[in-house]
């Protein structure tokens, strides 16, 4: 319990994960929200790597999470575009309202 | 090792608690200011367990520039009036799917966790962890000799990430008087200047 190890980052990086998770899931207001879950995720997934290249001794872990930060600023640019770009052509952003593809 | 167990609780429990109230504060802009309470926080467990480049990389790339990305959207569209309705109006069917298929997601998470063997022989790898130079250091020598196609990689990413947005928002308006810099540029004295005789008491017609 006070030997903090690999299990204890890993279980931060699982409840994360978790919370994002249930944030996609659960969300009926608008699409900023589950883009926010999103980035909560690929938080969670750069706690696993960074905790493992630590805990194991390679470097490897922290160059992916590398590209996982560049990815996901690239994910965050391309999703806000497309937010504003929809909320320009139908004027709501709201979960309930995106029922263009009957999914 | 207290102290670093202290921290590390401090950070998670702060971390937990601003990711839950991501997902479920009322208002939009709520959702972005725990957010950036959370990425503070993990960047600070980086930190402290020695990764400084990516703690303060987290910091910087998303506290600096996604975070506040998302207030610039959050402010500039009208999502005010959009309260969070959970369990109230009009009930959802996917819910208890969703949560269902989120605690099995957790539960597969920890089993792992629990799981977890420390196998001797991982460590056989060509790029360890070095004990006499920074953090920093390390990671630029590995990222800039073995991986420096992905890095390369990334910045394409990047690139194709600031375009896409540029195209997808970019709205050409009708109606608006622009500058011409060709036109501007191109003029000579012959069509920039007309002499006109002008006859008395008739005055001169311009711009016809």
């Amino acid at each position: 319990m006070i030997e903090i190890g690999l299990g204890h980052y890993l279980s931060l990086g699982a409840i994360i994960f978790f919370l994002g998770v249930i944030g996609i899931f659960l969300n009926r207001k608008n699409v900023i929200v589950i883009l926010m879950s999103i980035e909560l995720i690929l938080l969670a997934v750069n706690i696993n790597l960074i905790s493992f290249s630590i805990f194991t001794g390679d470097i490897i872990g922290q160059i992916f999470t590398m590209l996982i930060l560049t990815v996901a600023a690239a994910e965050a640019a391309i999703g806000l575009a497309i937010i504003v770009v929809y909320y320009r052509n139908r004027g709501s952003i709201r979960v309930e309202d995106i029922h263009g593809m009957k999914g | 090792m207290i102290v670093h167990s202290i921290f590390f609780y401090f950070f998670s429990v702060i971390a937990i608690f601003s990711s839950l109230m991501v997902i479920t504060s009322r208002s939009t802009i709520n959702s972005v200011f725990f957010l950036i309470l959370d990425f503070i926080s993990i960047g600070c467990l980086f930190i402290m367990v020695g990764a400084e480049f990516l703690g303060m990389i987290l910091l910087i790339v998303y506290v600096g520039a996604v975070a506040v990305l998302f207030l610039f959207v959050v402010m500039m569209l009208n999502v005010a009036e959009q309260k969070q309705s959970w369990f109230i109006g009009k009930k959802s069917t996917h819910i208890p799917t969703g949560l269902i298929v989120s605690v099995l997601i957790l539960l597969e998470l920890l089993v792992v966790v629990g799981g977890w063997k420390y196998k001797e022989d991982l460590m056989s790898s060509s790029t360890l962890l070095l004990s006499d130079v920074s953090n920093t250091h390390q990671l630029g020598l590995v990222m800039y000799t073995d991986y420096i196609l992905y890095f390369q990689l990334a910045g394409i990413v990047l690139l194709l990430a600031m375009i896409g947005a540029i195209l997808l928002t970019f709205r050409e308006r009708i109606g608006v008087k622009k500058q011409s810099y060709i036109n501007q540029i191109s003029r000579n004295p012959s069509t920039a200047v007309e002499l006109i005789k002008v006859k008395s008491n008739q005055g001169v017609k311009i711009d016809d």
